[in-house]
């Protein structure tokens, strides 16, 4: 094992890298009209907070992170497929995907 | 040998009846109602017959054994208990049934002559198209007035007295689609519930004083304290006599009576003269060991009876509807019976009871004869010269008239004699009472030949009048009421007051009394001439055609007017209670209550959720990014609020908050 790879990566790195991403998704999230870009934001905050747990799990050896990510990624998996599902009817539906223009609910 | 004697079958025969009549009777055949509508009674009567028997049979072994000790087949008072109907704590009332004699005497009244008028509306009502209805409030009247008569409590009474009231409004306002009629269910409903406050609250103060509502184990109680008089038992008496003063139509409660005969004229005849409106004296003859602790109380049922009398039969002399005269003599007659209770006379105003009930219940029926031979007309005005056209319904009528002038040998001349021969017996206040009912005595043969005269002597003052004499289904019970109003007074007060005894108490007997019989006499010869000087009077006036009614009206223009205007006592109701009340209810309680505050808070309530709601609106844009914004943001307050170290910004810890909140 070399010198290198035996120096650790300092746990602020990654949560710094985890709050990055929780934050680009947000900002994703809130400032991108397509659909699909927002889906895929959601996606990236998911992580965000995924890479924490795993960080956490890491540092204090403590299982239960590790097993509450994969219950995310669970969830992220079958999210995934219903809204994919939803994109495309509503696709159909409306033959767009600019999120300012799916408002049927405003009364 | 024991025999029971049933007297659950009593009430619910003709409960039966009701229930086949009123849930099937429009699929049924008529002759099928009809049937049903007569047996439930007839069958009733049989078990009360039955019952008569056992009980009457002791007496008639009294006089075949000669002294010693009678033996009896059922000893009364017998009891029939159907189990506990409401136990709380110390509170204990049974559903329980008794008879006794003067149960008895009432059952025998109630289940006859209730029989003898459904006969008689079997002809009456044949044409109408409420035909099943009818009979089935008519046997239902009959179960809630037995339940009433048996009740071994007052609560049981109360069910039965309720009851009858019901069958009352539901037979009065029979036509309903008349407003006359409906209107006058709705008072004579209205005006029972005032009296019904005084039966309740009384009711209270009985269980608040005796601990039970039994009229036994009351007897028995007042029976250990002879001394405990007046108090908190005049109050409960003055209570019970609001109660019967309202079922029995007396001033001040009178004025639904009147009313009442727009329902058919067979129930005038059976609740609104015969039974219901005496459940008033049987009530008072039924508790009369309360009235007996409260002198005062006493006198003011005295008072009230004689005041009633009088005021009711002044009215009748100038009424021109047959069935109106009839309902102020059916009102002054119960004056009498109040009179009678007032004297501690109990068992005379039974007695006038039973009487009152066959000549009162034969006029009513005679008079509905009348109506229905000229198709609908009710006004004395337009009849005249009946005799020869409908001979049977005139005998019998006069066979009432004479009984309820007081004409010997007539039912009604025993029973007046006994009510005022115990008045005059009762001091000073007796004696005055004694002359109002004198006077009254005279006033009623009056009013009772005018309507005569007016009905059946003389030339048809309706020239398009064609009389015809009514079916036999309505004349059988005429003459069978006939009979009864000449002969149900030879039994005599002496025998009928020996045997109500057990329960009313001894009465004054003339025989007896020192000088009694005597006096007894010379007051009877002074109520006959007074009711023959008003049956003179009258022929004087009606017999032949004259101008004398006429020129007396012009002459006391306004004595006339009141009493064709009833004292306007109706008008005087109306201006003093009903406006009122109205006024109150329309803009006390309508516009300021239910309106202005009521509907202002719901109105101000509506009117803030509906104004949040419109701005909380424009924050539900439907955006989704708009949406996503409020998430971060809120998401960031959150956020703000855990991170940052409050106390140390705004020195104020929260505890201390909590505290100062009172925790």
């Amino acid at each position: 094992m070399s010198p290198f790879l035996s120096q650790e990566v300092p746990l602020s790195w990654y949560l710094l890298l985890s709050a990055l991403l929780f934050t680009l998704g947000v900002v994703g999230f809130l400032i991108k009209r397509n659909l699909i870009t927002v889906f895929m934001s959601i996606e990236l905050m998911l992580n965000g907070v995924n890479l924490s747990f795993v960080t956490f799990a890491h540092q204090w050896h403590a299982v239960k992170g590790q097993i509450f990510v994969f219950f995310v990624m669970m969830v992220a998996a079958a999210e995934a497929a219903v809204g994919l599902a939803i994109i495309i009817a509503v696709f159909r539906a409306r033959a767009t995907l600019a999120v300012d223009r799916i408002d049927l609910m405003k009364l | 040998m024991n025999r029971p004697y049933h007297l659950w079958l009593i009430p619910l025969l003709p409960l039966a009846g009701f229930l086949i009549n009123g849930l099937l009777g429009k699929r049924l055949p008529k002759f099928l109602v009809t049937t049903v509508a007569l047996l439930a009674p007839l069958a009733a009567f049989g078990v009360v017959l039955n019952a008569a028997f056992l009980t009457l049979t002791p007496m008639e072994l009294r006089s075949w054994n000669g002294p010693g000790p009678i033996p009896r087949l059922v000893s009364v008072p017998y009891l029939e208990s159907f189990g506990t109907w409401i136990n709380i704590g110390a509170l204990h009332i049974d559903f329980s049934f008794v008879l006794d004699q003067l149960s008895l005497v009432m059952l025998l009244v109630v289940t006859g002559v209730g029989f003898l008028i459904h006969i008689y509306s079997v002809g009456y009502m044949k044409e109408d198209a409420g035909y099943a209805r009818y009979f089935s409030y008519l046997n239902l009247f009959l179960f809630f007035m037995t339940t009433l008569v048996l009740a071994g409590n007052a609560l049981v009474m109360f069910v039965g007295w309720e009851g009858v009231g019901l069958a009352s409004y539901l037979l009065i306002g029979f036509w309903f689609s008349k407003t006359s009629a409906a209107d006058a269910g709705k008072k004579a409903f209205i005006v029972n519930r005032i009296g019904d406050v005084g039966f309740l609250i009384g009711m209270f103060l009985l269980l608040a004083n005796f601990g039970t509502l039994t009229f036994s184990e009351i007897a028995a109680k007042l029976a250990a304290n002879p001394g405990w008089t007046g108090g908190v038992l005049t109050a409960i008496a003055l209570c019970l006599l609001l109660g019967a003063t309202g079922k029995s139509a007396q001033l001040p409660l009178y004025i639904w009576l009147p009313d009442a005969m727009e329902g058919p004229t067979p129930v005038s005849a059976l609740i609104h003269a015969a039974t219901m409106v005496t459940a008033g004296v049987y009530m008072i003859a039924r508790n009369h060991v309360l009235f007996d602790h409260s002198p005062f109380a006493l006198n003011t049922v005295a008072i009230i009876g004689a005041a009633t009398a009088l005021f009711a039969a002044t009215i009748a002399l100038v009424q021109t509807d047959i069935k109106r005269v009839l309902a102020y003599s059916t009102i002054s007659q119960l004056g009498y019976m109040f009179l009678g209770c007032g004297v501690a006379a109990y068992s005379a105003a039974v007695f006038h009871l039973m009487t009152h009930a066959f000549f009162k219940a034969l006029l009513f029926l005679a008079a509905g004869s009348v109506i229905h031979g000229l198709s609908g007309q009710q006004d004395l005005r337009k009849m005249g010269g009946l005799r020869k056209k409908m001979p049977i319904t005139f005998w019998t009528m006069t066979m009432g008239v004479i009984a309820i002038a007081g004409i010997p040998p007539f039912a009604g001349f025993f029973s007046k004699d006994a009510i005022l021969y115990s008045a005059f017996q009762q001091g000073s206040l007796g004696k005055v009472l004694y002359f109002v009912g004198l006077v009254t005595a005279a006033l009623t043969a009056f009013y009772m030949f005018r309507l005569w005269y007016l009905t059946f002597t003389g030339e048809s003052r309706d020239p398009h009048s064609h009389p015809h004499e009514s079916p036999w289904s309505m004349l059988g019970p005429l003459v069978i009421l006939a009979v009864l109003s000449i002969g149900g007074g030879w039994i005599g007060i002496d025998r009928f007051g020996s045997f109500l005894s057990a329960v009313t108490g001894p009465t004054i007997d003339p025989a007896t009394a020192p000088g009694g019989k005597s006096l007894d006499i010379g007051l009877s010869v002074v109520a006959v001439a007074v009711a023959l000087i008003g049956w003179f009077v009258a022929h004087l006036f009606y017999g032949k055609k004259t101008q004398r009614p006429a020129e007396l009206a012009a002459a006391l223009p306004a004595g006339y007017k009141l009493l064709a205007n009833k004292y306007y006592v109706d008008e005087f109701y109306g201006a003093t209670v009903i406006k009122p009340l109205m006024a109150t209810s329309t803009y006390l309680l309508g516009w300021f209550v239910d309106k202005a505050i009521l509907g202002g808070a719901a109105w101000l309530l509506g009117g803030i959720a509906t104004f949040a709601g419109a701005l909380l609106q424009r924050w539900q844009s439907g955006n989704l990014r708009s949406y996503a914004a409020w998430l971060a943001a809120g998401a960031a307050a959150v956020l703000l609020f855990v991170v940052v170290p409050w106390s140390t910004v705004w020195p104020v810890s929260l505890d201390f908050v909590w505290k100062v909140a009172g925790h």
